[in-house]
């Protein structure tokens, strides 16, 4: 670049900057503060660039011994020896190099104690929900679900009534046609009126369920496309889910609501070791 | 003058001038793809000045509270303190928005210069002896890069990080053992527990910056102390190094690099939004967003969750969970491989010699292969974490897009290394391209001494 260049490169920069204290002091805009902000910073940038490419072209380039790296000069070797004379004359007190290592990893110990404090035991947390038998079902503004009052082939999120926007207790509440139903006596049972319930927790990577593909009666995971056949006890049929969702029992309560008849039939969301079988 | 006295005063304390005096004129080795690594630098030093100034304005807090600002559309939601506090500092904190746009520019850029920084030292042979533990640190870098994006795009509390969390929780689950241990001391109970966005944000703005300041000084130490390499030329030896002096022309250089660099980030940062989060929404644990992206450094780990089968193990009794395959074990040997690749190169080789020169891809086809494969492996993985973006756009379904790149990570890095080989071997051995012939010139002196150049173009292979 020649110093004219250089020089404007600069003169931009300058008058960028200028006007980024102009527009703030304005109030501030994203857009016009991004431009100016490119020009100031990026003309500072290709005026140096340009001084050290063009400018200094002159100076041209020079050469240097590289540093050697010689393993044979004998200092590697005088280090291991005075490291292990040392190592030596520490270690002929053997009782005191024993204590001190004991020592050493008795204080280790000790404080890997603390690491304990960041969370509970997981315990059987992640095999139990909140859903107990009784408990009524609501939509995620605390309103109480009526059988019926689901339109056919559609689906609402449903949580227990004292602990709605649960994260593990969170089902997906289906109508369908209850002679379409393919499910075992038990289960059947426990989806009064076409009413069936399963976890909204996918079984790949615990994202929620958010896709009703009502052409095909099927539920499918945003995240990594794990599909469930809804008739057929939520049993995945296509993506990365490895097990069917559990099953929401229902029940139908005294004043026509939906309510929980238990737990679902399985731990909820993805497996991991100490699954309960 | 005070440079005079600042430095005769640390010569006299520190014995520093013989230090300044070996280092001003320092040589450095000039080739447009050595500044890959110091983009990355630069977007580091940029990442910390907007990091300290959003820090000052955004609040890891879960509490609940009652969005009352300028965004019309989330006014009177329910909304946790921290996703409230990025909406304020987006729309009511003069420059917030462009400081918060820019930092995630910055380290979209950051990442983007230590891939490419990584694929130059692979392609060149630059990892190797006496250069191994440079290497080593870099690879490290570039994973202590993914966790700090990823805490970083997670402290919003928009129902995107929301959802990204929700997985990374699923695979530390799904570790034989000890994961449901895991996952309850990191996450601080079950998910989503109360303590889990504190937790985050000490990572994202304390530790990880900690840990990469510390990576990039070692890793700045090591190519200092042990010279840049060079490529092959004339007067240019594997003993001597050939470059311009730090003082001036390289420091001008890199300070204007730095620049260009800020000045690209920030003009991203005003001028192309990016997370606009008051369009996803705050996190709710029963909703997901779609389609939903990981930033692209993560998209190849979202792609091997979207292809892998679902397989699922029992062992003594136990389980072995669907995603510790492809989320734990798979980037774990990934990591182990690209970090150990001096060695296994060196122990396959057989070539346990120092090296200064880089080298062309073409004199080592067999890495150079590799590397290719590599590459569409990664490229194919990044699109399969797409796949329901791209399905839409090509108006396939989402099954048949996957059986076709499911497919093609198998088939297409084979078939990349193997052309690759190829051509580096054909180039090598022939010293020309495979598919071009080359062009030549033919030098005549006339009898007066004159020089006379006839051109013959080079073309299409016959």
């Amino acid at each position: 670049m020649s110093e004219r260049a250089v020089a404007v490169a600069f003169v931009v920069s300058i008058l960028a900057a200028l006007g980024l204290t102009a527009v703030y002091a304005a109030g501030g805009d994203p857009q016009v503060e991004g431009a100016l902000l490119l020009l100031a910073l990026g003309g500072l940038g290709v005026g140096l660039l340009g001084w050290a490419g063009g400018l200094l072209a002159h100076l041209g380039e020079h050469t240097e011994p590289r540093r050697r790296h010689p393993a044979a000069d004998g200092d590697g070797d005088v280090a291991v020896a005075t490291f292990e004379a040392g190592v030596a004359e520490v270690g002929r007190r053997r009782l005191l190099a024993r204590l001190l290592a004991g020592a050493v990893a008795a204080l280790g110990l000790a404080a890997v104690f603390p690491i304990r404090s960041l969370g509970s035991a997981p315990g059987s947390q992640l095999a139990r929900t909140s859903w107990r038998r009784g408990v009524r079902l609501v939509t995620a503004d605390g309103t109480p679900v009526q059988l019926g009052a689901l339109e056919l082939n559609t689906f609402t999120t449903v949580f227990p009534e004292d602990d709605v926007g649960s994260a593990d207790a969170q089902a997906v509440l289906i109508r369908v046609d209850p002679t379409s139903l393919q499910l075992p006596p038990d289960r059947l049972a426990a989806a009064p009126q076409g009413h069936v319930a399963y976890s909204k927790l996918c079984t790949h990577a615990g994202c929620p369920l958010g896709l009703y593909l009502a052409a095909t009666q099927e539920l499918r995971c945003p995240c990594h496309q794990s599909t469930f056949d809804v008739l057929r006890g939520a049993r995945p049929v296509y993506g990365p889910a490895p097990k069917p969702l559990p099953q929401l029992p229902l029940e139908v309560g005294p004043d026509g609501t939906l309510r929980a008849a238990g737990d679902f039939t399985e731990p909820v969301g993805p497996s991991w070791w100490d699954l309960p079988r | 003058m005070i440079v005079e006295r600042v430095v005769r005063g640390l010569d006299e304390r520190l014995d520093g001038g013989s230090f300044l005096r070996r280092n001003l004129t320092k040589v450095f080795p000039d080739h447009w793809s050595f500044m890959l690594g110091e983009i990355a630098l630069y977007a580091f030093a940029l990442l910390v000045l907007t990091g300290i100034f959003l820090t000052f304005f955004f609040q890891a807090s879960p509490e609940p509270v009652v969005y009352d600002g300028p965004y019309a559309p989330m006014r009177g939601r329910t909304v946790s303190a921290a996703y409230d506090s990025v909406l304020r500092l987006s729309f009511e904190v003069r420059a917030g928005l462009v400081m918060r746009q820019t930092h995630h520019w910055a380290a979209l850029l950051f990442m983007a210069a230590v891939v490419a920084h990584l694929l130059r030292v692979f392609f060149t042979g630059a990892f190797r002896k006496p250069r191994e533990l440079t290497w080593v640190l870099g690879v490290l870098l570039l994973f202590a890069g993914i966790g700090a994006g990823f805490t970083g795009y997670s402290l919003p509390d928009d129902l995107l990080s929301g959802t990204g969390l929700r997985i990374i929780y699923s695979g530390v689950l799904s570790i034989p053992v000890v994961g449901a241990w895991a996952a309850f001391l990191f996450f601080g109970g079950e998910f989503p527990a109360h303590a889990l966005l504190s937790r985050l944000y000490v990572l994202h703005v304390l530790l990880i910056p900690l840990v990469i300041a510390g990576l990039i000084g070692a890793h700045l130490a090591l190519v200092w102390r042990q010279t840049h390499t060079q490529f092959p030329g004339p007067g240019r030896t594997e003993d001597t190094v050939t470059g311009i002096p730090v003082w001036p022309r390289f420091a001008l250089k890199a300070l204007g690099l730095m620049f260009v660099t800020w000045g690209v980030a920030a003009g991203l940062g005003g001028l192309v939004q990016i997370n606009p989060v008051w369009l996803y929404g705050p996190f709710v644990p029963y909703s997901a967003p779609s389609p939903a992206q990981p930033d692209f450094y993560a998209g190849w780990l979202e792609g091997l969750l979207r292809l892998w089968p679902n397989w699922e193990f029992h062992l003594f009794g136990r389980t072995i969970g669907t995603l510790f395959l492809p989320a734990v074990v798979v980037p774990g040997v990934i990591t182990f491989v690209l970090a150990l690749w001096p060695w296994i190169e060196e122990r396959v080789s057989g070539d346990h010699a120092a090296h200064h020169f880089a080298q062309r891809p073409r004199e080592a086809p067999v890495r150079s292969g590799i590397g290719a494969a590599g590459v569409a492996f990664f490229t194919v993985l990044m699109l399969a974490g797409s796949n329901d973006v791209l399905a839409a756009f090509l108006s396939v379904e989402v099954d048949t897009l996957n059986g076709v790149l499911t497919a093609a990570v198998v088939v297409l890095p084979i078939a990349c290394g193997l052309v690759t080989y190829r051509i580096c071997r054909d180039l090598r051995d022939g010293g020309g391209h495979p598919i071009a012939r080359p062009g030549r010139a033919r030098v005549r002196r006339t009898a007066a001494g004159a020089f006379e150049v006839e051109h013959e173009p080079g073309g299409p292979a016959r």
